[in-house]
């Protein structure tokens, strides 16, 4: 990043020459598009926080709804993440490595989760798993689990909402990985198991992780395909989205903005723990 | 001969043993589908189901309602101011991070990235907080008649709040990737710097282009928690087509909120089908690697 001034009269400059021209138009506009719609707005969350006070803001904190409204949302994101971590290798595995027929409609079809609205997920899933659903009748006489109007049920759309994250940051370092290392691991004896654990693996392990980031955040935020499947009820199945929504209706603008600023201070510390734990493993498995 | 038979039998040994036998192959393909075909493939075919279940009188009503047809509207209109801003944006911002070298770009990516780590309500929170009664803003703008929150003007920005990164992270990598040493030969030979970005890197970037513009087209349209919050759910007037949905479906009218919903599932189709066409011809003129 440190450039070198091509006359050497300056030893610090904070951009490299270059001859191409627009620099300076192209960094206005960006940065003050950036400012209009993104940093002034976040910033004004952080002052409405500020003017709260510690008091009032413990007090919304740790009031018995909003805390298992958090433990819900948290705790919904992070099994379906670790659903989605689990067949989204799988999923991805069988896209790279296996040839069937389908299997283009079957990448396209990954993608779905990007494209279809929320909402219209929602009352989709809804509709299949509701106690006279398709799939909630079978789940229910069979089973005896009841999915829709349960956390089940959250835990199900946060897995739709998710599903693509890791397939496609698995997927394309899964492409690039040279056979080679494997071909080797088999003459030297290793069996196949041991193969795929102790060669693969470690290569894929940081897209693994990002994937279950980045499908663990969509989680912990989403509400769109949530309050169809979910009965909403306080205390069994209020997601914490849902919660600052209904303290906006009472005009709670204080409780609504304390509960935000929790969900994103848990969330970037999530974050930042697995940005951490990625460096990690990449010094640890020595792949980039 | 023998010792090429013998040859043969250890190539296809190694090979087994790189590979899975073709039983674990089955069993895994199998899981794969049945996952993919119970989470994704099956809520799809629920909505157009439903959607027709009433027959194709009930579905083409349900779509000529008033309300309905001002939705469409709204949301036709939302998109295409959102979609234009953010695909200026998206250009100026990867001309400015693929072509030029300066401190800070790690953190300016980061910044780019921050509405993808912030949930669609706490979106449409931020502007309820700017533009609301008890904001500074809000009171003032309402003395002049402009009203912002709870009318379209709203939509529309948290809208562009949502959909932010998607062009600008699809072409940034891209044109990483591509390099700039064909424009810096356009420069040399005297174009000028419009014309450079017009005829050199446009055509070079414009499937990867399309795409970004097709992906946030989709969110644009689609967009529900952020909207939700800000618009505040007058009929016919601040209702898109998410939020009109909803009303449907909790008005207990499912075949009207499947209706419509099939509309938005066409456009969800067509999205993916656009990319998978687009990345079967031009595969190395769509980035590799991407994140959403």
């Amino acid at each position: 990043m440190t450039a070198t001034a091509p006359d050497g009269a300056r030893s610090f400059r904070w951009r490299r020459r270059s001859v191409l021209p627009g620099f300076g138009l192209s960094m206005g506009y960006t940065i003050a598009y950036l400012s209009l719609i993104v940093l002034i707005p976040l910033a004004g969350l952080g002052v409405r926080t500020a003017s709260l006070g510690w008091d009032e803001f413990w007090k919304i904190a740790l009031d018995q709804r909003v805390v298992s409204a958090l433990q819900l949302s948290f705790g919904a994101a992070l099994i379906a993440a670790i659903i989605n971590t689990i067949f989204g290798v799988l999923v991805a595995w069988v896209l790279v490595r296996y040839r069937f027929p389908g299997r283009r409609w079957l990448d396209a079809a990954v993608d779905l989760p990007f494209a279809l609205p929320t909402a219209v997920a929602g009352i989709a899933l809804a509709t299949l798993y509701a106690p006279n659903g398709p799939f909630g009748m079978i789940l229910n006489d069979w089973f005896g689990v009841k999915v829709g109007f349960t956390s089940t049920g959250v835990v199900l759309a946060l897995i739709f909402v998710g599903l693509p994250f890791v397939v496609r940051t698995v997927q394309p370092v899964l492409e690039e990985i040279d056979r080679d290392t494997e071909e080797v691991a088999a003459t030297l004896g290793a069996r196949r198991w041991r193969t795929v654990t102790r060669v693969i693996f470690p290569a894929l392990f940081p897209a693994i992780l990002t994937g279950f980031a980045l499908s663990f955040a969509r989680g912990v935020g989403e509400y769109g395909s949530v309050i169809f499947i979910a009965s909403n009820l306080p205390f069994q199945s209020e997601i914490a989205p849902l919660l600052i929504v209904i303290k906006l209706e009472e005009n709670n603008y204080a409780g609504a903005t304390a509960i935000a600023v929790i969900m994103l201070v848990i969330s970037f510390a999530m974050l930042f723990v697995i940005n951490l734990l990625q460096a990690w493993s990449r010094k640890w498995f020595g792949h980039e | 001969m023998n010792s090429e038979t013998a040859s043969n039998r250890q190539k296809s040994k190694v090979r087994q043993a790189i590979g899975e036998g073709p039983k674990t192959r089955m069993v895994l393909i199998a899981v794969s589908l049945s996952f993919l075909g119970l989470m994704l493939i099956a809520p799809l075919l629920v909505v157009f189901v439903e959607a027709f279940s009433r027959g194709l009188g009930v579905y083409f009503d349900a779509l000529a309602l008033p309300d309905t047809m001002a939705a469409l509207q709204l949301t036709l209109l939302v998109a295409a101011i959102a979609v234009p801003a953010n695909l200026v944006f998206g250009v100026a911002a990867a001309w400015l991070i693929a072509k030029f070298e300066f401190k800070g770009k790690a953190f300016l990516l980061t910044l780019i990235d921050l509405p993808f780590a912030v949930s669609p309500v706490v979106s449409g929170l931020i502007f309820v907080l700017l533009f609301g009664a008890n904001s500074a803003l809000g009171p003032w703008l309402d003395g002049y008649g402009i009203k912002v929150l709870f009318a379209v003007p709203g939509i529309v920005i948290a809208t562009i709040f949502i959909t932010f990164p998607f062009i600008a992270r699809e072409l940034i990598p891209l044109m990483q990737q591509q390099g700039s040493s064909e424009e810096e030969a356009a420069v040399s030979l005297g174009a000028s710097g419009w014309r450079t970005f017009f005829q050199v890197t446009l055509p070079n970037v414009k499937w990867g282009l399309l795409y970004g513009v097709l992906l946030c087209n989709a969110r644009a349209m689609g967009e529900f928690g952020a909207v939700s919050v800000v618009s505040g759910h007058i009929r016919g007037l601040t209702n898109t087509l998410p939020l009109h949905i909803e009303i449907l479906y909790n008005d207990n009218k499912a075949a009207a909120a499947f209706a419509v919903a099939s509309l938005l599932a066409m456009l969800a189709l067509v999205t993916l089908a656009v990319k998978t066409l687009l990345e079967a011809r031009f595969a190395g003129e769509i980035a590799a690697q991407r994140r959403h």
